[in-house]
């Protein structure tokens, strides 16, 4: 789909901020975002996973059961730079709405680009978690945020 | 004290008699006089919300997201299978045949209607265009959106899906669909307000009942509805919580 996609086949070592690891399968071949559909996913206060909707099971190629109560990163790609999360956390941290471009990893190793909003949801006052929505993105943002993503890395 | 009931000026005109119907029938099983305000437009409809003049409404997604969040209205119920879909079409002759076919300039055929501009404009993101780089022509209904289309005054027509669905079969097969939104999970509720408080639990039982009662049904099949489903809290925030990640 992306014109650098070679296919090519490596492993890497994921190291999460709760000091986790997994080796990762990354494919370089990009999967096409769905037209017309949003990924829908919502969090716990800590970025566990309560609810995934089907295009985002049909997008990251887990089951519904592989998602629920794992946190959200396990869609991290090791060619996102942490400082993006860091200010997607810092940002709804204040209760705001954070809007960023994410390349995100399927379980195949493949990986799929979208435009995410992520909102805190605050019920009788308290926040009881967050909210994700994604959209497809254009080529063009994908291409600013492939070479931004690669100087922050 | 008579009740006032009023609905999302985007119900098909087609269902004018059936909302005059449910009244009647809204009146019967509340045994309370109740009066059917209808709005040409979205805006005239919003002040007399904010102004406290509707007690009952059959709203929009987002005008829904205000009468819960700042207005302390609640939602009752959804219709069933009437989830609100939008779909992006161009002329049958058109070359272009994708959303990024689509380049700047382009000019589209929209409605007031909220819901479906905002989902017709997020699906043009991924070619790039923006309330910036497009010109909009506003028109009342769908018929007139289709018209603009056919007549070249418009290159590109936001439809709600089943506005497009009702068109003639000879205007749609002018047209061709470029994209079809695919949520399932926005859709239109009924929502009462602070007023309607004592009549909750009885109206939630009836509207629920609808479709067992032979009468019941025929009122529904007048307002082109299946059925009524209930909205727990939860599901009402949710929905919330979605669209405001889709408005700026
Ligand atoms: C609602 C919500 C949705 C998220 N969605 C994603 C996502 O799709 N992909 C992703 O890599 N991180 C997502 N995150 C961020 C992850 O929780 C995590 O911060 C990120 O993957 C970086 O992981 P690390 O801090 O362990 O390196 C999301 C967070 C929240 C609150």
């Amino acid at each position: 789909m992306s014109e650098h996609d070679t296919g090519s086949v490596r492993e890497v070592l994921i190291k999460y901020f709760d000091s986790t690891e997994r080796l990762a399968k990354i494919v370089d071949r990009e999967v096409p975002y769905p037209d017309g559909k949003l990924i829908v996913s919502r969090t716990d206060p800590s970025g566990v996973i309560t609810h995934a909707n089907r295009a985002f099971i049909e997008m990251s190629g887990y089951a519904r059961e592989e998602l629920l109560g794992v946190n959200h990163y396990i869609l991290r790609h090791p060619d996102m730079p942490a400082v993006a999360f860091k200010d997607l956390w810092d940002t709804v941290a204040q209760g705001k709405k954070w809007q960023g471009y994410v390349k995100n990893l399927r379980k195949d190793g493949a990986y799929y680009w979208v435009k995410a909003t992520v909102i805190p949801n605050i019920r009788n006052g308290e926040l009881v978690g967050y909210t994700s929505v994604r959209r497809k993105p254009s080529r063009s943002k994908i291409k600013e945020s492939e070479a931004l993503y690669e100087t922050l890395r | 004290m008579t009740l006032n009931l009023s609905v999302s000026p985007d119900f098909p005109p087609a269902h004018l008699s059936g909302w005059f119907i449910f009244n009647t029938w809204l009146q019967r099983q509340l045994g309370t006089g109740v009066h059917l305000e209808l709005y040409d437009g979205f805006e005239e409809q919003r002040k007399d919300i904010r102004n406290g003049k509707i007690d009952l409404i059959y709203a929009n997604p987002y005008d829904a997201s205000m009468l819960v969040r700042e207005l302390g209205f609640k939602v009752l119920v959804r219709p069933r299978n009437r989830a609100d879909e939008t779909v992006i079409a161009v002329r049958q002759d058109d070359e272009r045949n994708s959303v990024e076919d689509l380049e700047s300039g382009i000019t589209i055929a929209t409605t007031a209607d909220p819901d479906v501009h905002t989902m017709g404009m997020i699906m043009l993101e991924s070619a790039d265009l923006d309330k910036n780089n497009v010109t909009f022509r506003e028109y009342d209904n769908y018929v007139l959106v289709a018209k603009a289309l056919l007549n070249g005054q418009a290159d590109v027509g936001f439809f709600l899906k089943a506005g497009y669905d009702e068109l003639s079969d000879l205007v749609r097969s002018k047209t061709k669909s470029l994209v079809n939104s695919q949520i399932s999970v926005v859709h239109h509720t009924l929502v009462v307000g602070p007023r309607m408080q004592e009549h909750v639990e009885l109206l939630t039982e009836r509207l629920l009942g609808m479709e067992e009662d032979p009468k019941g049904r025929e009122v529904l099949k007048s307002m082109g509805l299946d059925g009524w489903d209930l909205m727990e809290e939860e599901q009402t925030e949710f929905m919330i919580d979605l669209i405001d990640t889709l408005i700026d």
